[in-house]
């Protein structure tokens, strides 16, 4: 075991410098210089002022605009220091007694929408920062953002058509709208009037 | 479930059937010594390791000396990490002044042990608690160094199968040496830089602090986040930069992304099964034991993927939309990201799960019962489902022990494998190994599901002389977020996950007290070492003997035959062993979810 100790010793230095240092290192370089956008979070200027990162969701409660997931992250949700997803089980009286809540207040807000309500609209993302929803959300949503803002709801509807992520190679993951991109556009070309 | 859903799956297994059998021959070649097309660049860094640190690359070692050097290796490795958590407060690249308030002694011991032994367990969320050096120095470097001597020891086991009449199974330097510079660097480089270019962040700033478009304060954290994202995957480790691990938008911000991801979890694992036909000079053998493994996973993969796109019958009656549309996943959405969805949040669970690596793209506390039953038993059988990095090739290879030992005894012949009789040193040292995993999962669960913390002794004036130090007074089972079943649940998962080296959690358990820190950091201990000393005690004898030629009497250990022996033998072993608890848990949480009860969260007693 005593002769294993030096090497043990050594190696452990070795590799830290090596896959701790230099490695993160080198990749912080390189990307850096070849993808700098996103190496830094992706962040969004609007009037050379920060407004938030393409990845990260942030909080939407104003009726003229699209409204992100429920959140767990933090104490107000989307909380970007404190991502989280709500941990709450199937059988969780409290999730039941949050999604009955969403349910109400989504049947509120978007009184001309009847049908089911997409299943992302009342349950919390994993991470509490999920910047998307889905297309069938966004739709469920565009008659009362159009309202709120005196435009025809088809209208509104043709921009979240315009920005919709579909699956990756067409085969990956889900289609869906980016929210904040989504409620900049709707403020870029869609002024409330 | 949709056609898109089941081609994700489908697709993902024939990417991993593709990449075996190349990746499986340059292992092979890797560790026999041989040269590969690496060599010419990265020879000279292999060369100058062994000159560091001072080892000759001919030297053998025998099994208790190739032990020791682990040992000795794994020792270091802790102290390294539990010393800088504790004085990350003085040391540099440490934007937000984090120190070692954040970190206690117990937290600090239980992440260092965490992440030496490959589990990656998070007791601490990144973002909060630890410094961009922590990060990329400690717990960075033993996402390669933990991978790289999961390696070393199953290609030793191997060597035990391959080699005859030699008394050693290679040298632990020189493994852990290519296994690093030959594999894990190169690939991590390559993939890191992907992952950046997809939106993976990647820097050393101040957590970015703006003003959202509604004018409320946001602080987004930042940090070297692709380096340690590329080897936390293909390391199979799984500890996450973040809390949200790989459902963060930083970690994996697109499904592209989160398909690669998976893809390099089972990367080596599957890999390495071919490499082990290589070196026993039968490649029957190697498919025999990735026939078995794909088996297990195509079976989890759309059990798992079946009960989530059902989703929460309760919820549904809310008027939550439970099936799946061109517009909108369905299913049970809670923690799980829109990008995912329903299918790949299901692959990816089980996919972790099946190997040891335990990084999460949806909270799996939140899964439908019967859907995050499917991760707890693949822990509790010890991730051979292809398995960890290396971890997955030597508990495969324990069950192929038993699994012959079995039909030994059923047709009364010495049973043998690849050409070595099993005899009894070698089934009782995986029996120890099957016990001691099994004890560590059971026993502390068990404890942790009783065991009561009193109120701190207080002086005349009613005032407390001393605080609780273990956890808050009280029961453990208090810290659990869930009540009812699934709260059973948490705490079994929390003590398989630690034991199996796997890390993901059913997370809502508060686990950052000394009393789970230190327990989940002793199963840890448990499932790491007294796995892997006895398997390598039992290839060091293996190594001894001749082989044996085959007659027709010997049972094939290929071919269809054995593959359903060996699926067997794992599922018979897990079944016998966990099934009364997981009866308790996930599966009667099933049936009360068919019945619509509900479980309000009252801290005592666990069951209402």
């Amino acid at each position: 075991m005593l002769n294993q100790l030096a090497p043990a010793l050594r190696l452990t230095i070795l590799m830290t410098i090596v896959t701790g240092l230099i490695y993160p290192g080198v990749v912080t370089g390189l990307c850096q210089v070849f993808f700098p956008h996103q190496a830094n979070g992706s962040l969004i200027t609007v009037n050379d002022k920060l407004v938030g990162s393409d990845l990260i969701g942030q909080n939407f409660h104003k009726p003229e605009y699209f409204h992100p997931r429920p959140s767990a992250a933090g104490n107000d949700g989307y909380d970007a220091t404190a991502s989280s997803g709500s941990n709450l089980g199937p059988t969780s009286q409290k999730l039941f007694d949050r999604v009955k809540a969403s349910a109400d207040e989504y049947r509120k807000e978007n009184p001309d929408f009847h049908g089911p309500i997409p299943a992302d609209a009342l349950t919390a993302s994993a991470s509490g920062l999920d910047p998307e929803i889905s297309l069938a959300n966004a739709t469920a949503q565009a008659d009362r953002v159009a309202q709120a803002r005196g435009k025809d709801a088809t209208e509104v509807q043709h921009l979240v058509d315009s920005l919709a992520s579909r699956r990756d190679l067409g085969l990956l993951g889900e289609a869906r709208v980016n929210v904040l991109k989504l409620n900049l556009a709707l403020d870029r070309e869609m002024a409330k009037k | 479930m949709t056609v898109n859903g089941i081609a994700q799956i489908l697709i993902f297994f024939l990417i991993i059937l593709a990449t075996t059998k190349p990746l499986g021959i340059f292992m092979a070649r890797l560790f026999e010594g041989k040269r590969t097309f690496l060599h010419p660049i990265l020879r000279p860094l292999e060369v100058l390791t062994y000159k560091v640190i001072g080892v000759r690359e001919e030297t053998e070692q025998r099994w208790t000396q190739y032990t020791a050097a682990l040992l000795a290796f794994s020792v270091f490795s802790f102290l390294f990490v539990y010393l800088l958590q504790r004085l990350q407060g003085v040391l540099p690249l440490n934007p937000q002044g984090f120190n070692r308030t954040s970190v206690t002694p117990d937290l600090a011991f239980n992440t260092a042990v965490s992440f030496v032994t490959n589990t990656n367990w998070q007791a601490y969320s990144g973002e909060s608690t630890l410094s961009y050096l922590v990060q990329m120095a400690g717990l960075a470097v033993q996402n390669f160094a933990s991978a790289a001597a999961g390696i070393a020891v199953a290609i030793a086991v191997v060597r035990g199968f391959a080699r005859q009449q030699m008394d050693s199974l290679g040298n632990f330097w020189v493994d852990v040496t290519r296994a690093t510079v030959y594999i894990l660097l190169p690939v991590s480089t390559v993939v890191a830089l992907f992952l950046c270019w997809q939106g993976v962040i990647q820097n050393f700033n101040h957590y970015t602090t703006l003003t959202t478009v509604e004018g409320v304060k946001q602080i987004i954290a930042q940090g070297p986040v692709a380096s340690q994202e590329a080897i936390k995957m293909l390391g199979t480790n799984g500890g996450g930069f973040f809390n949200a691990n790989s459902a963060h938008p930083f970690e994996n911000p697109n499904p592209l992304t989160n398909f690669l991801q998976i893809i390099l979890i089972f990367l080596i694992p599957a890999a390495l099964t071919y490499t082990f036909g290589v070196m026993v000079g039968d490649r029957r053998q190697g498919w025999t034991v990735f026939s078995a493994c794909a088996v297990m996973f195509l079976a989890g993969a759309f059990f798992c993927y079946w009960a989530e796109a059902q989703g929460n019958p309760t919820l549904a009656k809310l008027g939550i939309e439970t099936h799946a549309t061109a517009l909108q996943p369905g299913g049970n959405m809670e923690g799980k990201e829109t990008r995912f969805g329903i299918a790949a949040s299901a692959l990816f669970a089980t996919v972790t799960t099946d190997a040891s690596c335990g990084a999460v793209n949806g909270m799996h506390d939140s899964f439908t019962p019967l859907a995050g039953l499917v991760p707890l038993f693949n822990i509790e059988t010890g991730e051979v489902i292809f398995g960890g990095v290396g971890a997955g090739l030597y508990g495969i290879l324990l069950y192929a022990i038993l699994a012959v030992f079995i039909a030994g005894l059923m047709v009364g012949r010495t049973p043998e494998y690849v050409g070595k009789k099993v005899e009894q040193k070698e089934v009782k040292m995986a029996m120890l190994a099957l016990i001691a995993t099994a004890f560590s999962i059971l026993v502390l669960a068990a404890i942790t599901s009783v065991i009561h913390f009193a109120e701190p002794t207080k002086d005349a004036k009613g005032q407390p002389v001393a605080q609780s130090y273990w956890n808050p007074p009280g029961p453990a089972t208090a810290n659990f977020a869930n009540n009812g079943p699934h709260g059973f649940s948490e705490n079994l998962y929390a003590y398989s996950s630690a034991t199996g080296n796997n890390g993901s959690a059913f997370a809502g358990i508060s686990v950052n007290t000394p009393w789970y820190n230190f327990t989940l950091g002793l199963a840890m201990l448990l499932g790491r070492f007294l796995f892997l000393i006895p398997l390598l005690a039992a290839a060091g004898s293996l190594a001894l003997k001749k082989k044996i030629p085959q007659t027709a009497g010997t049972l094939p250990t290929h071919g269809p035959l054995f593959v359903g022996l060996l699926v067997g033998t794992v599922i018979l072993v897990g079944a016998l062993t966990f099934f009364p608890a997981l009866a308790l848990g996930p599966i009667v949480e099933h049936f009360l979810m068919q019945s619509g009860k509900l479980f309000a969260l009252l801290p005592f007693p666990l069951w209402s």
